[in-house]
């Protein structure tokens, strides 16, 4: 009951805000000073949506494939990359500049070069998304890896911890919020690197879909795939945030109530 | 005759950094018996937490040698427990595996650990509170929290620095009873560094007094007073003697730095 209300707390002011939106939307395309090859109504988008319905959702599945797995991808390479980074001062030197660096890259610009070296099969629309979602995932987890309280490393030491056990006890945990927060950015990034990686080389996927679409000039069944893009973007990350829940209950616990500490229980003496 | 546990033989530290270098600690000589309660006081900045990183291994000193049951070890680190000055609790583990962790790494298992570490928690005045996060705590239970995690790793020596520096004064009262209770029950060597000249006394079998930088010792005390002790003991005169003793020095220490630094 309880986690429900929540639900429908957090729920409730976006959707009013999205029905603003799609009312003066809907009330501009309908009276305004344009065609609904330019901007259709809401309704013929939801109507485009559903009668399109098996050639969309064969489409949406093509397109969640390769996001799920180049996501995936990004979160293990990017995870890695950061540990190796943050392994040694002087890796972390050599690398974090050309890390930077990979970022003025523009993803489209090496994406055809991909599917030259890698094919038009499932493998380039992986690459390209896991390159356009590993940065925030690697930056973010060199932060969180930074984040562990010096004294605590310490305090671990002289409790005979080696190197792993003050990772895998200290450093690991502290950077779980940093690499959430990383993994969140990405989840928005996929959507756009799979549109990337299908129009320069797919016959298949919502990208794909937008191409031809585009060229027949089928307005609202454009926008259509866009809504659908958008939802499978808003999904992942929301999943990546019900799993930090899960994952996180320290973190969240203790900003959710902030109410008044506990009493001190003191309770000491006798029993000694 | 009491056998040497730990002993400081003229340890000196230089911190040396781009800024300059900072005279931490001259010469200091520090012995502690086995099951001994010594207690350091000395204004702030003196070089207390300094000697106490140095004892418990973590840094090495510029000069001087660290003596464990009379000979240097092969590798201190790790020979002697330490309560750092802030409690240092994991924010992501329960206080019950917080207080766990010296004896996970020390190779119990998890069950193991925390059957023990439970069994504990009345004594400790943590009861009930097992499965809480310690953000939940009190200052008073997380400064017990950090103890009991120190005395579960099991080491015969054991460093507090300023474990009670931040409670306030009922509580400190009531923890330091306990605290005594606590280190003849398990017949412990502790050191204890504080900046509270009534505690040292009420609690210890001698203390150390400190000058401010570079922390050189400037008294060492004996106290002398039988126990066990209770809070009362603080109003009689041989209590109040020792503790003018023991303030006069601190006070010169504390003019020659600045003007209203405790700590
Ligand atoms: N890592 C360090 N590098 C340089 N100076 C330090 C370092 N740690 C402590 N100091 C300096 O050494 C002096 C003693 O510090 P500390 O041992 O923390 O004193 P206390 O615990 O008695 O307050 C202080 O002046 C402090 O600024
Ligand atoms: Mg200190």
């Amino acid at each position: 009951m309880k986690a429900l209300r929540r639900i429908a707390a957090a729920a409730g002011p976006p959707l009013v805000f999205a029905i603003i939106v799609l009312g003066l939307w809907q009330l501009y395309a309908s009276v305004g000073p344009v065609s609904s090859l330019t901007l259709p109504k809401p309704t013929e988008v939801a109507s485009a949506l559903w009668e399109n319905r098996s050639l969309l959702l064969e489409n949406t599945w093509v397109t969640v494939e390769e996001i799920l797995l180049g996501f995936a991808a990004a979160m293990v390479l990017g995870f890695l990359l950061a540990v190796l980074i943050r392994s040694s001062r002087l890796i972390e030197r050599a690398l974090y500049p050309w890390l930077v660096a990979s970022q003025m890259v523009p993803v489209p610009a090496v994406a055809p070069l991909i599917v030259i070296w890698t094919g038009f099969d499932l493998r380039p629309k992986v690459i390209v998304i896991a390159l356009v979602c590993f940065f925030p995932i690697t930056v973010n987890t060199i932060d969180g890896l930074r984040a562990a309280d010096p004294e605590l490393l310490r305090l671990l030491r002289t409790l005979r911890a080696n190197r792993v056990q003050r990772f895998v006890k200290a450093q690991l945990p502290a950077a779980l919020p940093f690499i959430f927060s990383g993994l969140k950015v990405a989840a928005a990034f996929s959507v756009i690197g799979a549109v990337f990686a299908e129009w320069v080389g797919s016959s298949e996927g919502l990208g794909y879909l937008i191409l031809t679409l585009n060229n027949q000039s089928a307005t609202a069944e454009m926008f259509a795939t866009i809504a659908i893009l958008g939802v499978i973007g808003i999904a992942l990350f929301l999943l990546v945030r019900g799993v930090e829940h899960l994952a996180l209950p320290w973190y969240y616990e203790a900003r959710e109530d902030e109410g008044e500490p506990e009493v001190d229980g003191l309770m000491l003496g006798a029993e000694v | 005759m009491r056998s040497e546990k730990l002993q400081a033989e003229r340890i000196s530290k230089v911190y040396g950094g781009n800024g300059g270098r900072v005279a931490a600690l001259h010469e200091v000589d520090l012995d502690v018996g086995a099951g001994e309660f010594i207690s350091i006081v000395g204004p702030s900045g003196c070089g207390k937490s300094t000697l106490f990183n140095i004892l418990a291994g973590l840094i090495r000193p510029s000069g001087g040698r660290v003596l464990l049951d009379g000979s240097p070890p092969d590798q201190l680190l790790g020979e002697i427990g330490y309560m750092l000055q802030r409690d240092l609790l994991m924010p992501w583990r329960t206080v019950l595996d917080n207080t766990c962790v010296g004896l996970e790494l020390n190779g119990v298992g998890r069950r193991e650990a925390r059957e023990r570490a439970r069994a504990e928690f009345p004594r400790f005045g943590l009861a009930g509170f097992e499965q809480h996060w310690p953000a939940k705590l009190s200052g008073g239970m997380r400064q017990r929290a950090a103890l009991l995690r120190t005395f579960l790793a099991g080491r015969e020596v054991m460093l507090l620095d300023e474990p009670f520096g931040a409670l306030d004064a009922l509580t400190r009262r009531q923890m330091q009873a306990w605290l005594l209770d606590l280190w003849q029950a398990d017949s412990k060597t502790i050191v204890f560094v504080t900046h509270d000249v009534e505690e040292a006394v009420f609690l210890s079998d001698r203390v150390y007094v400190m000058s401010g930088r570079p922390g050189r010792v400037v008294l060492c005390l004996d106290i002398d007073l039988p126990r066990p002790r209770r809070q009362d003991i603080t109003m009689t005169e041989g209590f109040q003697a020792l503790k003018a003793r023991l303030m006069e020095p601190l006070e010169a220490a504390l003019r020659e730095t600045q003007p209203g630094a405790v700590g």
